[in-house]
């Protein structure tokens, strides 16, 4: 690439050329190395527990409705963990980024005592490693009579220092103070400026926590299994390690398979719905003209 | 630009502290004093053996001591920051070329959606089934090792589980599989911010490719930059999930891909709430040493 | 890697986290409420007696019922629900075929419980991963005498690993079986193995299984066949009944192109017949024959007449198929019933391609064993599940014979043993009740100690290093060793 860039002055048309091939490339071998899993997960849904103990093969078995159904009538309730999944992840999301771009917003755009040091605290807490507070966390959460109930896995959203990292350096970079000040001299309260000016401009940044949030939030088994002892408040991801801990006579790989599958799906559709936000505008700003 | 600011809305400045006030309240309940208890268990000798409680007792630094004596913190060390470097390089490489390629105006590349869209998915999926599927794949008698077999690049299955070298290649490789994604995602945000016009007037003047990035591009993506390397380097010492499946557990072949949450579990097996406290606090000591290293570097060129 | 930091820890860690946590909820509720899913099952209910057991399911959960009791016979004045701490579904599904008088809520699902008389049956599962099972126990059973009523553990399963650590005289949250009243004379048909699992400092029995599992070397006859000339059970068992006969048929095996099995598989018979148990005075102590087991596995593998794949791994069950080089296994008759795949076309189990032989010395693999929890309030009918489910020779039978367990009955296994019908088409109809019989009186478990689990899980870990050329044995040694301070501060390592 460093010789196709130093070319380029000289035949500007034909480097360009190469670099956009050179860029296919990679972007199709990228692509592939990310589609590569969905594929095998699928294949894997469609195979039964005797023929996943032969090995992997690339061609698709005859077992996916029966490993679904299976699934979904066998004693786990999945779709009731479908749904607690999508409340506690949709929950998290919504907190996390709503107060952590207030928060954002208090330091970014408010001058106030002990302002610098709430700043670098914050920064400071992003630095503890979850597992250090988690066994603390747990036996709070026991104290305060929390125990399977979804408020101990969402409301601690509205405390995550990354979002709120994010928020503020996105500010940094695209919000410019003279918007604000306009703002108030047509006279708008302060949470109206944040609601209907501040918000909305933040949008892409927005979209892009929500996912992450949402995501890590769905695919997460820690915390989730240490919360929820009760059958009907679990998540898919610890449904999934139940499954998984079957015994010998009732381990069904294929199951296992189907409730990943199942669990991914949900996913998918929530970060088609929201990486538009993100993926269309790189597109209006970057390839126009 | 805070500067600015300052005169104008003073009034409104209280404001601040009523919109703080959420996320202190809920991170004083939820994280603070879990972690305060974190701290003080760190001093104490409290574990169980068996059904039987041993603890806590009041010993001082004797954890610390402990974990200093014994010489492996520096080696898990070492593991995290190796297999964290070996997936991050590329990480942040192929992410800086996709946000530059896809701002590109020049490029004009096709079904750019497509792509931005795709890179993210693998991130969807569980660390623990990633993990299984990378079994399938690597398993002596899976199809990575039948079709290096078939193409005539081995003659017999390489052990990929059992060779320093490629346990930890696979772990760099799932990270960077499962994050790079991410970290597009966050630079082509940052990006959204700048106007386009500001490529096409670059690229009106003469500026080649490597000229509109790093003069308009990267200096209006720093901030977020800046976030992506110290939120990786923090991710990085948090390293876990990951190399805990891979390894089941063990950070094998012989705990070189042992990273120090990892180590930190082990402890938590016996519920040795003052050691695993213990190695917390040095933990948290080592990233913001480290974290403010890189606020520092980066501070200063601000200026 | 980046986000990571709140959220993604994750996994497998988890459990070693669950500790104190997994205390409030799970003592009682998770599994026995009829939710969800399920209920479109009970439609598809097939005899007339379960679906009249459905409908108790409503009355059940409100235990409002007022049935005569049919087993609980002096039960007046105990409690009205029976909790159960268990990791799977198999005691559930024992219970609910064997049990007289238990009628399920679920047809389909034991694990939804049920009814015993007046009492409701409530099954609590935890899934074992990540020691969640453990975790679990260890929170409740301690404060098991202080929970209301309708809470209290009653019954928790536990297995041989970790048995120890649940039936601890100074622990005492198992009951002495003599304290419900069951006499040795109940128990003289068992196994003395699954007795010494269960057997305290002091001599007390404090639990009982229903199977007996102990274990032989399974082999691929047509391997047999190719290496040795012949499939017969004496000349083959002739040819690996001492390791240094193992060792040689290994050599055999490797030179006709083959692989005797995986060193991990081996484990469990070097291991089964130690000298001396895992800790000694507060130290830990490498037994010789474990020792023996990392010497004579390191050079199997050096010569590739050993591999060292992870049990349950692809790779370790391929050979459950045919075309594959693996010469055998070892396993009980669990292993050969439910996991070589052989209701699978290709499958060695299909055509009845495997032989059961004792092997080089004997051992057992898994079982589960039934405790009363102390501070139980069903003491009466506790004793009578335990005395039926471990000790009626009718209830054996029926469980030999609809479950293919290896039952813990010296009369029912022999009454097997010599009838015919019972020769096992996956071994190519040979009956394996003599050799399981004659095994399991030879299994010595009275050097088991607490420490057990951790001590096998973390020696075949570091010795894997060994095979695999990355260490030394003594740098194995080491990290086995480092990792045994993690697991259990109080032990020495030198």
């Amino acid at each position: 690439m460093a010789a196709v860039q130093a070319n380029e002055e000289k035949t500007a048309k034909g480097t360009v050329r190469g670099r956009r091939i050179f860029s296919y490339i990679i972007l199709i071998f990228l692509t592939f190395l990310c589609l590569i899993w969905f594929y095998i997960l699928f294949i894997n849904t469609t195979r039964s527990n005797g023929e996943l103990g032969k090995g992997f093969t690339p061609i698709p078995s005859s077992h996916l409705i029966e490993n679904l159904s299976n699934m979904l009538h066998g004693s786990l309730p999945f779709v009731r963990g479908m749904l607690n999944s999508l409340i506690i992840a949709g929950l998290s999301a919504f907190f996390s980024t709503y107060f952590s771009t207030m928060t954002a917003y208090a330091i970014h755009a408010y001058d106030f005592k002990g302002k610098k040091a709430i700043y670098t605290f914050i920064l400071a807490i992003m630095m503890i490693p979850t597992q250090v507070s988690a066994l603390g966390f747990v036996q709070l959460v026991s104290k305060m009579n929390l125990m399977d109930h979804y408020l101990p896995l969402v409301v601690p959203a509205v405390a995550s220092p990354v979002v709120f990292f994010y928020m503020k350096q996105y500010m940094d970079s695209n919000l410019p103070g003279s918007l604000l000040e306009a703002a108030r001299i047509d006279g708008a309260g302060e949470f109206r400026i944040f609601n209907t000016i501040v918000m909305p401009l933040m949008k892409p940044a927005i979209a892009v926590q929500a996912i992450f949030t949402f995501v890590n939030s769905w695919n997460n088994y820690f915390t989730p299994a240490l919360i929820l002892h009760k059958e009907t408040m679990k998540t898919l991801p610890v449904l999934i390690a139940e499954l998984r801990s079957a015994d010998w006579l009732k381990f069904d790989m294929g199951q296992v398979y189907a409730s990943i599958t199942f669990s991914i799906f949900p996913v998918i559709f929530v970060y088609l719905f929201l990486s538009k936000y993100i993926v269309g505008g790189v597109t209006a700003g970057g390839v126009k003209g | 630009m805070e500067k600015r600011k300052k005169s104008r809305i003073k009034r409104h400045n209280r404001y601040g502290y009523i919109f703080l006030i959420p996320f202190m309240a809920v991170f004083v309940i939820f994280q603070m004093i879990p972690l305060l208890s974190t701290i003080y268990n760190s001093f104490f000798e409290n574990y169980r053996s068996g059904l039987k409680q041993i603890g806590p007792n009041f010993i001082g630094l004797a954890n610390y001591a402990k974990l200093f004596t014994s010489g492996d913190l520096p080696k898990y060390f070492a593991n995290t920051m190796i297999m964290w470097v070996l997936g991050f390089v590329p990480q942040i490489v192929v992410s800086l070329a996709l946000a530059a390629w896809f701002t590109d105006p020049s490029l004009h590349l096709k079904a750019q959606r497509f792509f931005k869209t795709v890179i993210y998915l693998p991130n969807l999926i569980m660390a623990s089934a990633f993990a299984m599927l990378f079994f399938t794949l690597f398993a002596d008698s899976g199809p990575v090792n039948s079709i290096l077999m078939s193409l005539h690049l081995l003659s017999k299955p390489y052990k990929f589980m059992s060779h320093v070298g490629s346990v930890r290649g696979m772990v760099a490789f799932m990270n960077f599989l499962m994050w790079f994604g991410n970290t597009t995602i966050l630079l082509m945000a940052g990006m959204l911010g700048i106007d386009s016009s500001l490529f096409e007037a670059a690229e009106v003047d003469g500026a080649n490719a490597r000229q509109i990035f790093f003069r308009i591009t990267m200096p209006i993506l720093k901030p977020i930059f800046v976030y992506v390397m110290i939120t990786s380097l923090i991710g990085g010492l948090q390293m876990f999930d990951v190399p805990q499946i891979l390894t089941n557990g063990s950070g094998d072949p012989m705990r070189s891909s042992m990273t120090l949450i990892m180590y930190l579990n082990k402890h938590l097996y016996s519920k040795n709430y003052g050691m695993a406290g213990a190695l917390s606090v040095i933990l948290l000591i080592i990233t913001g040493l480290l974290s403010m290293v890189v606020f520092k570097t980066t501070a200063d060129k601000k200026d | 890697m980046k986000k990571r930091m709140k959220t993604l820890l994750s996994l497998a860690m988890a459990a070693a986290l669950v500790v104190p946590m997994a205390a409030c909820g799970s003592g009682t509720t998770a599994s026995s409420k009829s939710a969800s899913a399920s209920g479109s099952s009970a439609s598809s209910a097939s005899t007339s007696a379960s679906s009249s057991a459905t409908e108790e399911t409503t009355a059940a959960s409100s235990s409002s019922a007022t049935e005569a009791a049919s087993s609980a016979e002096d039960a007046s004045g105990e409690g009205t629900v029976l909790n159960i701490q268990c990791w799977n579904d198999e005691f559930a599904n024992r219970l609910a075929a064997h049990y007289p008088g238990f009628e399920a809520a679920d047809p389909k699902d034991a694990t939804k419980g049920g009814k015993i008389g007046d009492v409701t049956v409530k099954f609590t599962v935890t899934p074992s991963d990540d020691n969640a099972y453990q975790n679990n126990l260890d929170t409740v059973l301690p404060e098991n005498a202080d929970a209301s009523a309708d809470k209290k553990v009653d019954i928790f399963l536990v297995e041989a690993d970790y048995a120890l650590k649940y039936i601890d005289a100074d622990a005492n949250v198992a009951m002495k079986l003599s304290d419900l009243g069951i006499t040795d004379d109940d128990l003289s048909k068992q196994y003395q193995y699954t007795k010494d699992v269960v057997t305290d400092a002091n001599g007390d029995i404090r639990g009982s299984s229903w199977q007996a599992c102990s274990a032989g070397l399974i082999f691929n006859r047509d391997i047999a066949k190719k290496v040795l000339g012949t499939d017969d059970l004496d000349a083959v068992q002739d040819a690996v009944s001492s390791w240094d006969k193992f060792n040689e048929t290994a050599k055999k095996v490797k030179d006709a192109g083959y692989q005797m099995c995986s060193a991990m598989d081996t484990y469990r018979v070097y291991s089964n017949n130690v000298s001396g148990p895992w800790v000694q005075d507060g130290k830990v102590v490498v037994d010789d024959n474990i020792k023996a087991w990392a010497e004579d596995s390191k050079a199997l593998v050096d010569a590739g007449e050993e591999n060292s794949y992870e049990l349950w791994s692809d790779d370790w069950s391929k050979g459950f198929f045919k075309d594959t080089p693996v010469f055998c296994y070892f396993g009980p008759a669990w292993l050969i019933n439910f996991s070589m795949h052989s209701d699978e076309d290709g499958s060695v189990g299909k055509d009845g391609g495997w032989g059961f032989v004792t092997g080089p010395q004997g051992f057992y693999w898994g079982g589960t064993w039934i405790c009363a929890a102390n501070g139980t309030d069903n003491p009466t009918l506790v004793k009578d599940i335990i005395l039926n489910m471990t000790t009626n020779d009718d209830v054996m039978k029926e469980i030999a014979v609809d479950d293919s367990d290896c039952v813990n009955n010296k009369t029912v296994l022999d009454a097997l043993a010599s009838d015919e019908k019972f020769g096992n088409p996956i071994l190519g109809g040979q009956n394996p009740y003599a050799m399981l019989s004659a095994g399991a009186e030879k299994v010595d478990m009275s050097n088991i100690s607490i420490y057990d689990q951790g001590c096998n899980e973390e020696f075949q870990t570091a010795m894997k290093n060994y095979f695999d050329g990355n260490a030394s044995y003594d740098d194995a040694l080491a990290q086995f060793k480092s990792a045994i301070q993690e697991k259990y501060p109080d032990v020495s390592v030198d």
